[in-house]
């Protein structure tokens, strides 16, 4: 058995006095897919901004590749970083929005060479060559000068994934990444994220879409309620639900 | 019985109300135009003040202190808008206070203050920098500098920050995601997109710095209010030495603001982008969570 590369143990977040996240805990074992399910607000989108800090825990542990997130172990403790020591940990782990969230201001390609260049200090011009290749990888290389005003939702979507992956992350998470689309910009972003699965990438995936679970995912999880309430493969969680609340989400879901 | 038919011709509505506005504005001009080639001014005289060395000199003071107060109140502007989005209370505090004194007092006020500073503090003494008696240091240049500067530095700081805040949260955690420390997101993300909010109250801002220092004139620095009315107390010609002036000041009014316009519209490029993409994201259906 390898070392699962994403482990959270006992994870509680709380947003004043509600507490949105009881005491979740799960592996993701390096080049799994685990499909994250769950009704809206089940907690599923904290979870993920746990997994990089952009939410602070209130409890509990995340470790990434052998690194506790936002903190550092020392003695037997764990001492918490300061904001610029956590972007160095959030470097590895590429993340995808449900609104893109692309810089409008720069185009297609400035996107995607933004974080190569300004964080990890590389080289312009290969930069650029790189980027290029990641954006001819999601079909989107007649678009690299384009900006994203003027790009449809699907291709954003894309150029955002270009943009995480540029940034060569061991483990990426996506928020739901086909949620603001129109239905049929759906699969142009589906079959770029099968295509990383399929290439081995780690991902964590918060997704409506049972048929790309049904697909890709090594591990579904189903969340309400801020608790994890039922995991297992695809075949068992999706088509032979043991808990109540998983039938009744699938048979709304489906 | 009147029923549809093409060819009836039709009769526009005739504005009345246009035509009689129009004709009491132009009127009004006219007379006006009639007292002023009437008065008793002498035209001939004002294109040699315009160019008289003094009012040259006055010109120059002028555009200098603008340029040096409203660049320095867009320096602790920033840094003053920072602060007061500090995870630090007493930073946040320092903001607040610092913005309310600094735009709650009169900016004629505050240059006094700063010019008779020497009053209460003989000797300015700050280790390693200075240390000297106060009115060698705070002459009237320094004392207008600080009076406008830190004034306008407050409206900067308010400015500034509603410019932070118009940037969407996901920007910041899209930087956050490809591991942009605060400081980097600041400059490539935050500050870039804020500025379509920044630069035009900043134009605005200006050009009301540019006619603001002839409040210097008081203390008295000789700015191109100070340097006219110099010059007039002289050849007696007061109204055609203030008009000279006041050329001037239209003269740099008008190129600064044609620089505001050049500056907004090069930022024009991300705001087209800004403005597609709003459009496109309103035809998408972004309500689920
Ligand atoms: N920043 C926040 N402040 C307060 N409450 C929040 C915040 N973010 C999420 N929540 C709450 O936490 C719960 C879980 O939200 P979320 O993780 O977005 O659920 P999901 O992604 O499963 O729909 C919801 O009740 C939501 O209202
Ligand atoms: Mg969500």
């Amino acid at each position: 058995m390898t070392q699962p590369l994403v482990r959270a143990v006992g994870v509680v977040k709380k947003f004043g006095h509600t507490t949105v996240l009881h005491d979740v805990s799960m592996d993701v074992q390096p080049g799994q897919v685990v499909c994250l399910l769950g009704p809206s607000g089940a907690g599923k989108s904290t979870f993920l901004r746990c997994i990089n800090h952009l939410e602070p825990l209130d409890g509990g542990q995340i470790w990434v590749d052998g690194e506790p997130i936002g903190y550092r172990v020392r003695n037997g403790k764990l001492y918490e970083l300061r904001e610029r020591d956590v972007a160095k940990q959030r470097r590895g782990i590429g993340m995808v929005f449900q609104r893109f969230n692309l810089f409008p201001h720069r185009t297609a390609l400035q996107n995607v060479v933004e974080g190569p260049v300004q964080v990890r200090r590389r080289d312009q011009a290969e930069a650029r060559k790189k980027a290029m290749a990641l954006l001819d990888r999601v079909g989107l290389a007649d678009k690299a000068d384009a900006y994203p005003g003027q790009l449809s939702g699907g291709q954003q979507q894309r150029v955002a994934i270009a943009r995480a992956l540029a940034m060569e992350p061991k483990l990426m998470l996506f928020d739901e990444p086909t949620s603001a689309l129109d239905p049929e910009l759906v699969g142009e972003v589906l079959d770029v994220m099968v295509g990383l699965a399929k290439d081995g990438m780690t991902m964590i995936v918060v997704t409506h879409e049972i048929g790309f679970a049904r697909q890709v995912a090594d591990h579904v999880v189903f969340m309400v309620d801020g608790a994890v309430v039922e995991t297992g493969p695809p075949s068992q969680v999706l088509d032979n639900p043991e808990h109540q609340r998983t039938q009744q989400f699938l048979a709304k879901v489906l | 019985m009147a029923a549809p038919d093409p060819t009836m011709p039709i009769v526009r509505l005739t504005h009345w109300g246009r035509w009689v506005g129009a004709a009491v504005i132009v009127g009004i001009l006219v007379a006006l135009g009639f007292a002023f080639a009437d008065a008793q001014i002498l035209w001939e005289d004002i294109p040699d003040f315009f160019a008289f060395e003094v009012m040259i000199d006055g010109l120059w003071r002028t555009l200098g202190l603008a340029v040096a107060a409203q660049a320095g109140a867009i320096v602790i502007g920033i840094v003053i808008a920072l602060m007061g989005r500090s995870a630090n209370p007493v930073a946040r505090w320092f903001a607040w206070g610092y913005i309310w004194i600094f735009r709650g007092l009169p900016v004629l006020l505050q240059i006094l203050i700063w010019y008779n500073l020497a009053l209460v503090f003989p000797v300015i003494s700050i280790p390693f920098v200075v240390d000297a008696p106060t009115n060698t240091v705070i002459n009237a240049f320094a004392a207008a500098l600080l009076g406008l500067g830190l004034n306008e530095s407050a409206y900067m700081a308010e400015i500034i920050r509603a410019g932070l805040n118009s940037v969407d949260r996901g920007q910041i955690e899209a930087a956050q995601s490809i591991g942009m420390t605060p400081g980097k997101t600041l400059i490539r993300v935050t500050l870039p997109q804020a500025m379509r909010v920044i630069i035009p109250p900043t134009g605005n801002d200006f050009i009301n710095m540019l006619k603001g220092t002839s409040i210097a004139s008081v203390i008295p620095y000789v700015e191109l209010t100070k340097a006219a009315s110099n010059i007039a107390s002289r050849n007696l010609e007061f109204m055609e030495t203030l008009l000279a002036a006041a050329a001037w000041y239209m003269i740099l009014v008008s190129i600064a603001s044609v620089g505001q316009y050049y500056l907004e519209r090069s930022f024009d490029a991300a705001d087209r982008a800004h403005r597609l993409r709003n459009k496109v994201g309103r035809s998408l259906k972004l309500g689920r969570a």
